[in-house]
């Protein structure tokens, strides 16, 4: 137990999150704009209506990605 | 074949970039150990943690002189404390000469200053102590930790979001009157108007229109004045030397928790009764589903709250550790310094740009939310089928 409260462990267990956090929120938005670009592709019309839920779909990960950034970062300061 | 090629390529170029990215952190590790022997190692933590918190002064640069005293530029805010045993104190924080000296009783406490608190073997951690907050000190000079005291001072946060709020309604009164007096409705408009009446329509249009149905013009001014505030002060803070308001979770929560208490307002039987007794589920199924569902209604809110604030912080941690890498690198050798500078400038511009569209981004997904939000909260039965099928 006392391994994990070392403050080298704390600090590399919050890169080593804030990297596995990038890697789901990259794969995520990459399948965001994939599914846009297509619908687009297919729907040049529909281009507001997708560019919008994009972005917000977007924010909605990142969002997510960002909280285990902080979580990473808590875990670096406490 | 050259597609492949080009992926070979970029996974290499990648790579490279990771790995110098991860030297310096070794090497920041490597300093802050170092703290303590060699006083002027340039400590990337401080810095950032300087910037992006909360603080007694505007602080814009610290001049060294070549006798080794130090001028600090910036501006001194005022402090007000208020303590039950020694009542009230108003003064300006430069009283406190950064921290080198005790005024009524108090000191700010600085770098120096918690390392002393450690030598008296205070957890500094466990007693929430850290470098920019103010302590009560008896004449000794030493941390008197009965004196209870709150400190309600007038921080850069809380100038700076009076700033925006001030520009806010200057700018929105003026325009409010032009359009009273006819401008811009009868013919077309000029200025400022040009300038914020796309985006109020935007708002209007794309935001309130599609998720609040018909009770759209009831909730615009709440949301446009929740869009317009977030906006102005993730603009403000991306101003080199200001204070970073956005960026601070007792402003994301506030925000947050006046959506909560407008979802909680508006909302109706009907999206109760979908929380605590979900239609059409089996009755094992919904032991699970209702705390689930009760718990999203807290959650909601949440997530606007860390979303709003870790964007934030995050974006200027980025640029200050970009900044930091020059200094970093240079406490190697100089000219590595001046090498890290001619890639992590133009870096930083990049960012700072893509900090720009974040301001509006995050403004845009916390009135959206907020409107998606509360239009779920005030939703008629007769428009569930078509969100059954989510």
């Amino acid at each position: 137990m006392d391994f994990f409260l070392l403050e080298a462990v704390a600090n590399a267990g919050g890169a080593v999150g804030a990297g596995l956090a990038a890697m789901g929120a990259g794969i995520g938005v990459g399948q965001i704009g994939k599914g846009a670009v297509e619908a687009i592709a297919r729907q040049p019309e529909a281009l507001n209506d997708i560019r919008s839920n994009m972005i917000l779909t977007a924010a909605l990960v990142e969002g997510v990605a960002l909280f285990a950034v902080i979580v990473g970062f808590l875990a670096m300061v406490l | 074949m050259t597609s492949k090629l080009m992926k070979s390529f970029t996974v290499a170029v990648f790579s490279l970039f990771s790995l110098l990215i991860s030297i310096p952190s070794f090497a920041n590790g490597g300093g802050a150990e170092n703290d303590t022997t060699k006083k002027k190692s340039f400590n990337a933590q401080e810095v950032i943690f300087g910037h992006i918190l909360d603080g007694h002064d505007f602080h814009f640069l610290d001049i060294t002189h070549a006798d080794g005293t130090k001028t600090v530029v910036g501006i001194p805010l005022p402090v007000i404390l208020y303590s039950p045993q020694r009542g009230l104190d108003f003064f300006m924080s430069s009283k406190f000469h950064h921290g080198e000296e005790i005024h009524k009783g108090y000191k700010l406490l600085n770098k120096e200053g918690i390392e002393e608190l450690e030598k008296e073997n205070i957890d500094v951690k466990k007693e929430g102590l850290s470098a920019g907050k103010i302590i009560a000190v008896d004449e000794n000079g030493n941390w008197n930790k009965s004196v209870k005291f709150y400190d309600i001072s007038i921080t850069r946060n809380v100038v700076q979001m009076i700033i925006a709020l001030a520009l806010l309604v200057w700018v929105m009164i003026s325009i409010a009157k032009r359009y009273q007096k006819g401008h811009g409705v009868k013919s077309a408009p000029t200025g400022m108007q040009n300038l914020l009446e796309p985006v109020v329509t935007f708002v209007r249009d794309e935001v309130a229109k599609p998720n609040l149905g018909d009770k759209w013009e009831k909730y615009l001014p709440y949301i446009l004045t929740v869009f317009f505030f977030i906006l102005i002060n993730n603009l403000l803070g991306l101003i080199p030397g200001s204070a970073n308001v956005t960026g601070n979770i007792a402003f994301t929560l506030i925000l947050g928790l006046i959506s909560f208490a407008v979802i909680l307002v508006s909302s109706k039987k009907h999206y109760w009764g979908h929380i605590f007794n979900p239609p059409g589920m089996p009755l094992g199924v919904k032991f699970i589903l209702v705390p689930v569902e009760f718990l999203s209604v807290f959650i909601k809110p949440m997530a606007l709250i860390i979303r709003l604030f870790a964007n934030m912080v995050a974006g200027h941690i980025i640029i200050i550790c970009l900044i930091s890498l020059i200094f970093i690198f240079a406490g190697l050798s100089t000219y590595a310094g001046w090498g890290t500078s001619l890639f992590s400038i133009p870096f930083t511009i990049f960012i700072y740009f893509i900090e720009i569209l974040v301001a509006f981004i995050q403004a845009y997904v916390f009135a959206m939310l907020t409107a998606v939000f509360v239009g779920q909260a005030f939703e008629e039965a007769h428009h569930d089928e078509a969100h059954a099928a989510h």
